[in-house]
C-alpha cells in the first residue's frame, strides 16, 4: 500500500524501542504482522473489555495492544464503600495479568500524539501504528468555572474522589480525622458526569460511617442539579429514614467560588463552610479524546455511531465508555456493553461485512445505601433505527426499596464484572 | 526486506476470515456483568452456561410475566422479545461449563 520503505524502518525501529519496555508481545507483534492491529487506549472497565472481546470473539486473529499508564485497574464502582468503612482500595485493585492470557499485549505508558490518517500514535517511549483504534480514557475533569482547584496542593486539600485511587484514600482519612459534630460537604456537578447515582450513593457511606463513628457530624449536599439525578425517590426515603437529621440537601446550587484553605464553597445564593470539603468537578471525555479530536459535542463528548461506536469525526477511530456522548448512564456496565457491541462490530467490518442493524444491550447498576444493603436501576437499551439512537426498553426501572438480597446481588456484579473484564 | 514490505502491506487492507459475533452473541455478552463471561458466573448468580434452553426460557419468560418474583431479572426480561429469549436459551444452553476465576489482587 502507500507504506514506504522509510515508513517501513521507522515502525521497525518503534517496534524494536517497544520491545525494550517490559513487554511480552512485541516480538510477536513482528511476527504477526499479516494480522489487523487494534490499538486501545485506556484499561479500564470500557477499554479493557474491548481488547479482551476482540481477542476471544477473533480466535487470537487480530492483535490487540492496550496502552494503560497506571500499573493496575482500580474499580470506581464499590469505592464508595471505602469511605463507608466496609471495604478497602486494596479489595477493589486488581493486576492485569489476565489480558495478557488473551495474548493482549500491554504497553504502561501515555498516549502523546495520534495522527488517525496515518493510523498511528506517539507514546512517550515509542510510535505505533494501528488499524483501528479504540479510545476508551474515562473522564476529564473542567477546572474552567473553578480554576482555583486545578493543582495538586488543591486536590490534597479538596479531593474530588471521582477517580477511584489515592483520592478516595484521601477522603476517606480526612472524613476518618474530621471531629463528631463536623460538616462534610459535598458539591455534585451538573449532568452528565460519570456515575449518576454514585454522588448519592456516596452521601449514603459517609452518613453510615458518620452514623456509627460520628453521630453528630452532619452533611450538605450542594447538587448543581434541580434534583436528585438517579433513584431519587430511594435516595429520598433514605437518607429520610435511615439517616434522619443527618443529611441537607439542597438542589440548584452550583459552586461559584472555592476558598480551598478555609474549605469554603460560594453558591449564587449562600456561603457554606467545611470541616471536609469534597468537590465532584464538571466532566468531558477523557483527555486522550480531546488529543484525538472526537470530542465533538460542545468540546465535551464524543459522537458515536451507535452501531459500532465509530467516532463520527475522526476516521478508523471507535470510543466507548464515559466519553460517549448519549442520553445513556456513564456506568461501568454501560461502559462494558458498549465496549462489547464495539467488538463485535470492528470484527465485522474487519470481516468485510455489516455490523449488527440493531444491537441491544442491559445496563445494570447498583447502589449501596450502608455496608449491606443496595438497590438497583436497571434498564435494557434497543438501537432505534429512525432516532438511530439506545432507547431503553419497556420494563425497566429500579428496586422496591434497598435490601440485603440486593447488596449480595450488587457483590456478585461486581465480582462477575471484575471476572469478565480482567480474565 | 521486500517480502517483509509486501506482508507488512496487508496491515493496510486487512481481512478477517473469522466469521464475527452476531446479534444474539453480543446480546448475550451483555449478561456477563452479572453471570460470568458466557454465562460461567463467578459466584452468586446463577451459571447459565450449559443451561437447559427450555429450562432457560421458562424462567426468563416467568420473570417477564411476573409468575417468578425477581428484582432485577425482571428489568432484563421484560426488555427482550420472544424471539431474544429463544436465541439467548439456545446460546447458553451451548457454552460449554469452565471455572471462572476473579483477577489477582497485584504483589
Amino acid at each position: 500500500m502507500n507504506l514506504n520503505r522509510r515508513d517501513f524502518m521507522r515502525f521497525s525501529a518503534s517496534a524494536a524501542a517497544l520491545t525494550l519496555l517490559p513487554l511480552s508481545g512485541c516480538a510477536r507483534a513482528l511476527r504477526t504482522q499479516a494480522s489487523p492491529r487494534v490499538v486501545v487506549i485506556g484499561g479500564g472497565y470500557a477499554g479493557a473489555t474491548a481488547a479482551k472481546y476482540l481477542r476471544m470473539w477473533s480466535a487470537g486473529a487480530v492483535e490487540v495492544i492496550v496502552i494503560e499508564p497506571n500499573p493496575s485497574f482500580i474499580s470506581c464502582p464499590l469505592s464508595n464503600l471505602v469511605l463507608g468503612g466496609s471495604k478497602t482500595l486494596a479489595d477493589l485493585t486488581f493486576g492485569y495479568d489476565g489480558l495478557q492470557q488473551h495474548g493482549i499485549q500491554r504497553v504502561q505508558d501515555t498516549v502523546t500524539a495520534v495522527d488517525p490518517l496515518a493510523r498511528k500514535l506517539q507514546l512517550t517511549r515509542g510510535e505505533l501504528r494501528y488499524d483501528k483504534l479504540v479510545i476508551a480514557p474515562g473522564v476529564d475533569f473542567i477546572y474552567d468555572s473553578l480554576p482555583m482547584l486545578d493543582s495538586a496542593e488543591a486536590s490534597q486539600q479538596v479531593p474530588h474522589a471521582w477517580k477511584a485511587g489515592p483520592q478516595t484514600v484521601l477522603l476517606q482519612q480526612q472524613l476518618a480525622a474530621m471531629p463528631d459534630g463536623g460538616v462534610f460537604v459535598m458539591s455534585v456537578p451538573k449532568a452528565p458526569y460519570r456515575c449518576p447515582p454514585g454522588p448519592y450513593e456516596r452521601v449514603c457511606q459517609v452518613a453510615s460511617y458518620f452514623s456509627q463513628h460520628k453521630p453528630k457530624a452532619k452533611i450538605i449536599v450542594l447538587d448543581a442539579n434541580p434534583e436528585i439525578t438517579s433513584k431519587k425517590a430511594l435516595f429520598t426515603k433514605v437518607w429520610a429514614e435511615m439517616y434522619a437529621g443527618m443529611i441537607d440537601y439542597r438542589p440548584n446550587s452550583q459552586l461559584t467560588e472555592v476558598d480551598v484553605a478555609a474549605r469554603e464553597v460560594k453558591t449564587e445564593f449562600e456561603t457554606v463552610s467545611a470541616d471536609v470539603l469534597n468537590v465532584i468537578p464538571p466532566q468531558r471525555a477523557g483527555k486522550v479524546a480531546q488529543l484525538v479530536g472526537a470530542a465533538n459535542v460542545d468540546k465535551r463528548w464524543c459522537e458515536v455511531d451507535f452501531l459500532s461506536y465509530a467516532s463520527k469525526v475522526v476516521p478508523d477511530t471507535y470510543i466507548v465508555g464515559d466519553s460517549v456522548s448519549a442520553a445513556l448512564p456513564k456506568s461501568a456496565h454501560m461502559a462494558t456493553s458498549q465496549a462489547r457491541v464495539c467488538a463485535s462490530a470492528i470484527l465485522a467490518t474487519l470481516a468485510g461485512q455489516q455490523p449488527d442493524p440493531q444491537p441491544v444491550f442491559a445496563n445494570t447498576c447498583y447502589s449501596f445505601v450502608n455496608a449491606r444493603m443496595a438497590m438497583h436501576v436497571a434498564h435494557v437499551y434497543r438501537y432505534d433505527q429512525h432516532k438511530k439512537i439506545m432507547l431503553p426498553a419497556e420494563g425497566g426501572g429500579v428496586s422496591a426499596q434497598p435490601s440485603e438480597q440486593e447488596g449480595q446481588y450488587a457483590y456478585s456484579w461486581a465480582q462477575n464484572i471484575w471476572s469478565d473484564v480482567l480474565t | 526486506m521486500l517480502s517483509r514490505l509486501i506482508v507488512l502491506g496487508l496491515l493496510c487492507a486487512p481481512l478477517l476470515v473469522v466469521a464475527e459475533p452476531d446479534h444474539i452473541t453480543t446480546l448475550a455478552s451483555s449478561c456477563a456483568a452479572c453471570h460470568g463471561t458466557n454465562g460461567n458466573s463467578a459466584g452468586g448468580t446463577p451459571v447459565l452456561a450449559g443451561l437447559d434452553a427450555s429450562h432457560f426460557r421458562k424462567q426468563m419468560q416467568d420473570f417477564k410475566s411476573g409468575a417468578r418474583p425477581s428484582t432485577v431479572m425482571q428489568r432484563h426480561a421484560k426488555g427482550l422479545t420472544d424471539a431474544e429469549i429463544d436465541g439467548l436459551a439456545l446460546f447458553f444452553s451451548q457454552q460449554p461449563r469452565r471455572p471462572a476465576s476473579l483477577p489477582a489482587h497485584p504483589r
